[in-house]
């Protein structure tokens, strides 16, 4: 008797499965729910309900504000931070490394309340300040995100290409901006991703830093408690097309430029 | 005079020594002189001291001690954007960002060239290394040849005073590599700009140079032409690196007489009677003959094809020659070995002092000639006591690990004396060489471990004798190897 073994094919339907029940099916039923009205019936409805409502624009707006600048306060705290660990010849450079990362490890809403409690103390009360409030929230969420992807591809960074500018003529400033930072670009735009499209949909976090405005995240969450399952999955189903545009774009620009491949999310 | 040495010598490192931190000494009193337009090539083994002394030229690395002068002036110094040399790096670091006319207007631009010219430049280094119509392609879709070829342009569109050019043919094949070869040459001629190529590669360094620096352990070996580094090398390692040899330690036993491999053989060089000396043979000056007609004879071990020749290895005794010969040899079969007089290249030996390495144990005494010995460790390392607890401290008190040191224990060669008495010495072996010096005979003792002694002793023994020999501890002088 041989010994029993799987083939490729077996090996896969586990994996199937699950996407077939956690991916496929859940979306088609927001893509169900997304052009059906009450009745059951096929509607564009809730698309042009979307687009016209002057309230789901503003979120849409508001949220796209939120990520934008905790997008680039995240970017301008990450990148030195990175760049520093990156170049440094320091013996304990992992350890620093994991020090940044380390707020990852705890619970994110335990982090939140610690922060809420920090800002009180300094604020006095944080209805003042809703939305920066909401910018350090996020920031402080989001910043190992940015960092890692940074760290990581300022470390791969061919030393020889920094020579090669200064054998070239270049100064320490111009090796800086000709090389460096656009071949750090790849990095950055998978800090973006990962800290932009995250950070939109985020409502915990105003939620818990008392910011009532709401973003897509909060906005799908009320439509959802109020079992409008139709307007809902809309709201969802834009989000998730703004952001497979905004992925393909991305990817495509660090394809052509470096040569890494897939270097970004997809 | 001084006029006319100024503007021929481009180039002069002055004992020029990098050190890292942890004690490695890379690069060794440099001293080295360079003519404009000459095309140089620093030769040796990985870890040599090549590449470290090319970082400091282009300014990547600064020296521990020493100066680099270039036209007279010091740029041990200058930061590298600074300096008038412009390098080919060994994995061509190309700019990935940019696409082909972008990396090579790169030096060109930071000039502030204008367009107009920085186009034209462009145009003409690219047409130097034969990729006219390249500007716009990206780095990612050429081969590794086309990619050295644009390094080598956006380094000569700069008209650097010197160029410098780190393995840059490492990464191709050797089709490409051969081709690459005269390619750079003839780029040097047409340019006449100074070229300091580095490579590990020694026909690669005889096929392009003027000028050959042969480098091993941080040290100058050799500075010469490629003939003369070949043909006339200066020591046992240059012989060895450059090109395949036979090297023997062998004796001068008269006018154009020389002893080796337990024969006589004529030579051209004439050394003083009695000088030990290493004789360099190479493999394609030694020739096959009928065993009663070779100077020597031995058994052919192995006899492999290698395309123009066949490499055939011949144990004549305790030595192995190795032949290259365009006619095959029988393995096993019996035969004799001659060479011309202009085929022997005599190089003085470097030790008349019989040096043995050996290592400490765990005791702090000496693992040496299958015994242990007692010797005053702390004298090795200054500062170093035993403390109370046994243990080898340095002057903080912090532990040494006895056990990475070795040791070169050297005697001279007049210290040691021979007995017939197996159990008087501590090693035994075979006189594999004799010659009378006058005074006293002067053997070689090649022990039971293939280890050689030079012995000097008043009294006559014969080739082949089975003797011990007696080293007295207290003539033993210690040394810590680097």
């Amino acid at each position: 008797m041989g010994a029993f073994r799987f083939t490729r094919k077996q090996l896969c339907i586990p994996y199937a499965v699950f996407l077939i029940c956690f991916v496929a099916a859940p979306l088609l039923v927001i893509i169900y729910y997304a052009f059906t009205n009450g009745e059951g019936q096929f509607s564009l409805m809730n698309l042009a309900g979307f687009f016209t409502s002057p309230y789901t624009i503003g979120t849409l707006a508001y949220s796209f504000g939120i990520a934008a600048v905790t997008t680039c306060v995240c970017l301008l705290l990450a990148y030195p931070i990175a760049y520093i660990l990156a170049r440094s010849q320091w013996r304990q450079k992992p350890v620093i490394v994991v020090m940044f990362v380390m707020p990852m490890w705890i619970n994110f809403t335990l982090r939140i309340t610690a922060l809420k409690e920090i800002l009180t103390v300094i604020e006095g009360n944080l209805a003042y300040h809703p939305f920066l409030n909401t910018i350090i929230g996020m920031t402080y969420d989001f910043l190992p995100f940015m960092i890692l992807p940074m760290y990581t591809t300022l470390l791969k960074l061919d030393k020889s290409l920094l020579e090669a500018a200064a054998d070239l003529g270049a100064n320490p400033v111009q090796v800086f901006c000709k090389v460096t930072l656009p071949l750090s670009v790849p990095g950055m735009i998978s800090g973006v991703v990962m800290v932009f499209l995250p950070s939109m949909t985020n409502y915990v976090v105003l939620d818990m830093l008392y910011n009532s405005t709401y973003i897509m995240g909060s906005l799908i969450g009320s439509y959802f408690s109020a079992y409008d399952w139709h307007n809902g999955s809309m709201i969802a189903l834009v989000l998730l097309v703004i952001i497979l545009i905004f992925t393909l774009f991305t990817n495509r620009y660090t394809d052509e430029d470096t040569g890494n491949r897939g270097g970004a999310l997809l | 005079m001084s006029i006319s040495t100024q503007s021929e010598n481009i180039l002069e490192f002055k004992s020029l020594c990098r050190a890292f931190e942890d004690g490695f000494v890379a690069v060794d009193d440099f001293n080295l002189t360079i003519k404009r337009g000459e095309f140089v090539t620093f030769l040796g083994p990985s870890g040599c001291g090549k590449t470290t002394t090319l970082r400091m030229l282009a300014g990547f690395d600064l020296p521990s001690s020493g100066e680099i002068l270039l036209n007279g002036k010091d740029i041990t110094r200058l930061p590298a954007n600074e300096r008038p040399i412009n390098t080919v790096f060994q994995r061509y670091a190309l700019f990935p960002h940019l696409n082909i006319f972008d990396n090579i207007a790169f030096g060109l631009k930071l000039k502030k060239l204008p367009r107009t010219e920085v186009v034209k430049k462009v145009k003409k280094a690219l047409e130097m290394v034969d990729l006219e119509g390249f500007e716009s392609r990206t780095v990612q879709t050429l081969s590794g040849g086309q990619q050295q070829r644009i390094a080598i342009a956006r380094a000569i569109v700069n008209e650097p005073q010197i160029l410098l050019l780190d393995e840059p043919l490492g990464a191709l094949d050797l089709k490409m590599r051969k081709e690459m070869q005269l390619e750079l040459k003839s780029m040097h001629e047409k340019l006449g700009i100074t070229f300091i190529y580095v490579t590990h590669d020694q026909e690669e360094a005889l096929t392009m140079s003027d000028k050959i620096v042969v480098m091993s352990e941080g040290r100058i070996q050799q500075v010469g032409a490629p003939e003369d580094i070949y043909n006339e090398p200066k020591n046992a390692f240059v012989a060895d690196f450059i090109g395949e040899s036979n090297i023997f330690s062998g004796i001068m036993t008269g006018k154009y007489r020389v002893r080796f491999c337990g024969a006589e053989f004529t030579c051209v060089d004439d050394v003083e009677n009695g000088t030990m000396i290493d004789a360099v043979l190479r493999p394609e000056d030694i020739l096959i003959t009928p065993p009663q007609e070779g100077i020597i004879r031995g058994t052919v071990t192995s006899v492999v094809f290698k395309g123009v020749h066949y490499e055939i290895t011949v144990q004549s005794g305790k030595n192995e020659i190795v032949i290259q010969s365009t006619r095959k040899a029988q393995v096993g079969s019996q035969v004799g070995l001659t060479v011309e007089p202009e085929g022997i290249h005599i190089m003085l030996a470097e030790h008349t002092v019989n040096r043995i390495e050996a290592g400490i144990n765990s005791g702090y005494r000496l693992d040496f000639l299958d015994g242990e010995w007692d010797f005053d460790i702390t004298g090795l390392i200054p500062g170093s006591r035993i403390n109370e607890a046994d243990t080898l401290v340095d002057a903080h008190g912090d532990e040494i690990d006895a056990s990475l040191l070795r040791v070169i224990v050297s005697i001279k060669p007049e210290d040691i004396s021979m007995s017939d008495d197996e159990e008087a010495g501590v090693v035994r072996g075979h006189i594999i060489n004799l010659i009378y010096k006058g005074d006293h005979y002067s053997y070689i003792v090649r022990t039971d471990e293939d280890e050689d002694f030079i012995v000097h002793d008043e009294y006559l023994w014969n080739m082949n004798d089975y003797v011990s020999l007696i080293i007295p501890k207290d003539k033993l002088q210690y040394a810590l190897k680097k």
